[in-house]
């Protein structure tokens, strides 16, 4: 979603957050994200205001004290920003992609089914499968950190089984214009 | 003494009873996890595992071996790299290192070109007339060399006490011109020079002044 991302011409506009909305979205994120109150209360306290920066294609990010903390699209999912899962690597399920699909992560492509069920790719067993539609950090084989931040366009199951075309789709990958902009 | 007693034996009983309370209570203050801690490339801002999948893998191995050592050692060290050749076949492993090698060089070859274009793009300063005796000061291709174009204008606006704006001369995005309302061609060239607040970076020869008698009226 951030391949192509310049804060000169594709910002439309800041504006603070009302407290009420910004109510609303700490309530999404309590129960989108696997995050503890506090937690989220140390990344984001509530006395700090968030900042609303409008950016083209409906996609909104938000920021705390110039700092992006998540994003959205449309109404979607609100996604956090790598940066953030990288410090807090928990809150968001994992998936593992195997050595080979790395470059094409990096480069910001969709990551099909046989990476994520092949040898080195991992998916969660069948008791703690996610269905589709699931925000998930893509892990890479043999790397601690998170390589992207992606949605599950098929259930788990369903990529184990059918095995082709797009498994997860790529929202946020390590080195995207989003991760360059360190504060808005 | 009787009241340093009771003094003393109320605090005493009351901590008493409250910590008694908190602890067969679960704890109402639940610490936030603390981040974890993730080091980040100083070359190419990634996390540090991920460098070799980057464009400049050499300059960012020396990099953690001066600045992390003990992360070389965890990485790049013998036994460390044999553990990682993993799940890939040797021709693939080596068919990857190839590809990388020659991105690498192609960034660099990048890289080499865009210095060259900085050291060649001049900043061009221009006085144009504007009406009988008024004269504006355009001031073109500073932000070939990373100025904020925004932030010099207002530099430049508190300094000589007039105005100044950034035009958009084409619709690319880098091709803006500043222009400051007054005759300050000389004394901008001056503050270019001195390199004062955000014109950092702009050696003296990249500087040229060009008399233009055009007049502005009608763009």
């Amino acid at each position: 979603m951030f391949k192509k991302f310049s804060t000169a011409t594709d910002i439309s506009g800041h504006t603070p957050v009302k407290s009420s909305v910004q109510r609303q979205l700490r309530a999404a994120l309590l129960s989108q994200w696997r995050i503890e109150p506090e937690t989220l209360e140390s990344i984001w306290p509530k006395k700090e205001g968030l900042v609303h920066v409008k950016c083209r294609e409906h996609i909104s990010i938000y920021t705390v004290n110039g700092k992006p903390i998540f994003f959205q699209h449309f109404d979607g999912p609100l996604v956090p920003t790598l940066r953030l899962l990288h410090q807090y690597p928990y809150i968001l399920p994992m998936v593992k992609i195997d050595r080979g699909a790395i470059r094409f992560m990096l480069a910001g492509a969709n990551m099909m089914c046989p990476g994520l069920t092949s040898a080195g790719g991992w998916l969660p067993p069948a008791e703690e499968g996610l269905p589709a539609g699931t925000l998930v950090a893509v892990h890479a084989e043999g790397k601690e950190n998170a390589a992207g931040i992606g949605l599950c366009k098929l259930s788990t199951e369903d990529m184990k089984k059918i095995n082709k075309n797009v498994g997860v789709e790529t929202l946020a990958y390590l080195g995207d214009d989003l991760w360059s902009q360190k504060s808005l | 003494m009787g009241k340093k007693q009771r003094g003393q034996a109320p605090p005493a009983a009351a901590p008493g009873p409250e910590e008694a309370e908190s602890s067969t209570a679960p704890a109402p203050v639940v610490e936030p996890t603390p981040p974890k801690e993730v080091v980040y490339c100083g070359v190419c801002d990634w996390p540090v595992e991920y460098c070799e999948f980057g464009s400049t893998f050499t300059k960012c191995k020396e990099w953690l071996k001066a600045e992390h050592p003990e992360l070389w050692d965890k990485y790049y060290s013998e036994d460390a790299l044999a553990a990682r050749l993993g799940t890939i076949s040797l021709e693939a492993q080596s068919k990857l290192e190839k590809d990388t090698a020659k991105k690498e060089a192609k960034a660099e070859a990048k890289a080499e070109a865009d210095m060259k274009k900085k050291m060649s793009s001049q900043v061009i300063i221009k006085r144009i007339e504007r009406t009988k005796r008024k004269h504006v000061t355009v001031i073109s291709g500073l932000d070939k060399f990373g100025v904020d174009l925004k932030k010099a204008a207002k530099q430049f606006a508190s300094k000589f006490a007039t105005g100044a704006s950034v035009s958009k001369v084409t619709a690319g995005a880098t091709d803006d011109e500043i222009v400051v309302q007054g005759d300050v061609c000389y004394e901008v060239l001056e503050m270019i020079e001195d390199g004062v607040g955000v014109l950092k970076g702009i050696p003296a020869d990249n500087v040229e002044i060009v008399e233009d008698k055009k007049k502005k009226g009608g763009d």
